[in-house]
């Protein structure tokens, strides 16, 4: 398989000069493979953003909860503490700690600003409840700090996780849909590219095949050029698009709650893999189209 | 080498050839004859599997050619040299490209001395370089026999090969396909200049075969 490819892409300098150069299909070929990878490294970006996405929001974050305590000034300490202690004895709870002023002011700056007069407001105060692997009983909490502690709420997450999760899940399917459509897309251009060049070069495949050229070999004269084609403009393309999404701003930059649109780590190798696809739908398009051309004309 | 035996050929609802038996046995040397449009191209492809019979039996060194695949005929093809009144070339390639063309599509290397050699017996080797538009109708013609030979074909078929040239290109051409005769090639020459069969008799003896009313016929005594 590996010498086949090697081999079809090494070519065969005189076979390779018998089809003429075709100046226009050449350029929609290269551009069509260029925009289309351009478009493909932005949906895998995509799909693989929002897949982190929904396993950080699906995992880490299913992980944790919050209490919020709202209660009179006079009773707040007092309420955290009993919220405390019922923590500490809940199976299934692996760590509990009462944020600080500075992070939840930290928390409240996106909306409120820097200045917030944080000591004069009735901020209610969070817990942080972290589970351990086997996670606790939400209801029986709940039951028990109603009896404990009245001012404070549970707050899983469950309730707007959830659909989070499941909008970045559909992203993801989207992102990897659009990745189909797009190599689906470029077959059919190529086709047309590929058909257009075929029929132009009747001429061409009459003397071929007056000297004794089998099909193959006429096929294998257009499909390793559009193939070449492919590949040389999807590689540009793909290195354009990883351009593109290295300058997008950094997921810190951005904000905590994006986890950036770029790709992190081994996933800046996906990518790379664009342009030997792109060479692949090239191979399969242009060969129908040339063996069907070559029948209908035989 | 190439027989057809009881052969009808017809477009459509039409018919064009009827009832026509034909055998080129190995060394043979034929014209074929007739007035334009009676059949001399259509009995020409029908040799080489260009185009099937409605009707009878065609064997091409054997094989039936009504069975044969694209491939089979593709094979055919390297057994058979074909030289076209119109030459088709492709322009883009240079004459000694073009002629060497049989070679490359069949995976075979280019000897370039014999190349070279054969362009020298066209005529042509101080042209090898040249692209088909630059060179004259009988330059052409001599490039089409080159390339028709290049294989060492056993049949030579030639449609018209003089009918774009003058008369001295036309007696030229003529040579060159008695000299490939005389090396045992079996050859085929449709033409309905009977000044070039009568210019035959000198060199070579041949078989004159006429296309009319849909019908071959043998023309008379043999040259």
């Amino acid at each position: 398989m590996l010498s086949k490819t090697l081999h079809f892409l090494g070519g065969d300098a005189q076979a390779d000069r018998v089809v003429p150069p075709t100046g226009f299909t050449a350029r929609l070929t290269v551009f069509a493979a260029a925009a289309m990878a351009f478009l493909t490294v932005f949906a895998l970006a995509l799909s693989l953003a929002t897949g982190r996405l929904a396993d950080r929001w699906g995992a880490e974050l299913g992980k944790s909860s919050t209490i919020r305590v709202s209660a009179p000034e006079e009773q707040l300490d007092a309420q955290v503490l009993a919220v405390m202690e019922v923590l500490v004895t809940t199976p299934g709870v692996k760590d509990a700690r009462p944020l600080s002023d500075e992070e939840q002011a930290a928390l409240l700056e996106p909306w409120f600003g820097p200045d917030l007069p944080f000591d004069t407001l009735p901020i209610p105060r969070l817990i942080e409840v972290i589970e351990d692997a086997e996670g606790y009983d939400a209801d029986g909490l709940r039951a028990r700090l109603a009896g404990e502690a009245p001012g404070a709420v549970l707050d899983d997450h469950a309730r707007w996780r959830e659909p989070l999760v499941n909008a970045a899940r559909r992203l993801r399917a989207l992102g990897l849909l659009s990745i189909l459509l797009i190599a689906a897309t470029t077959g059919v251009m190529i086709t047309l590219a590929a058909s257009a060049a075929l029929n132009a070069n009747a001429q061409v495949i009459r003397v071929l095949r007056l000297v004794g050229a089998r099909d193959a070999y006429i096929a294998r004269a257009f499909v390793r050029r559009y193939t070449l084609r492919a590949l040389a403009g999807a590689g540009v393309g793909t290195l354009l698009g990883m351009g593109a999404v290295a300058a997008l701003p950094a997921a810190d930059a951005a904000g905590g709650f994006l986890t950036g649109l770029g790709f992190r780590g081994l996933h800046w190798l996906w990518p790379l893999t664009i342009p030997p696809l792109a060479a692949v739908v090239a191979f399969a398009a242009t060969r129908n189209a040339a063996i069907t051309t070559l029948k209908e004309r035989s | 080498m190439i027989e057809l035996d009881d052969v009808s050929y017809g477009y459509g609802s039409g018919t064009l050839l009827t009832g026509l038996s034909l055998t080129l046995a190995p060394g043979s040397f034929h014209f074929l004859t007739g007035p334009s449009g009676a059949g001399k191209t259509t009995l020409m492809k029908l040799c080489y599997g260009e185009l099937i019979a409605t009707h009878g039996a065609v064997r091409l060194f054997g094989q039936d050619a009504g069975a044969m695949t694209r491939d089979d005929v593709a094979m055919i093809r390297r057994r058979v040299g074909v030289v076209h009144q119109d030459c088709q070339f492709l322009d883009h390639m240079s004459l000694a490209e073009n002629v060497a063309l049989p070679l490359t599509v069949s995976g075979r290397a280019v000897d370039t001395g014999e190349l070279s050699e054969l362009l020298k017996w066209v005529g042509l080797d101080a042209q090898a370089g040249a692209h088909p538009p630059e060179l004259s109708g009988g330059e052409r013609q001599r490039a089409a026999l080159a390339r028709a030979v290049i294989m060492s074909p056993e049949v030579i078929l030639a449609d018209e090969p003089t009918g774009n040239v003058d008369w001295e290109m036309s007696l030229r051409l003529l040579t060159l396909l008695v000299e490939l005769n005389r090396m045992g090639k079996t050859v085929l020459i449709a033409t309905h200049d009977m000044h070039l069969i009568r210019s035959a008799k000198a060199q070579v003896q041949a078989r004159v075969l006429r296309i009319s009313n849909q019908r071959l016929h043998s023309a008379g005594a043999d040259l």
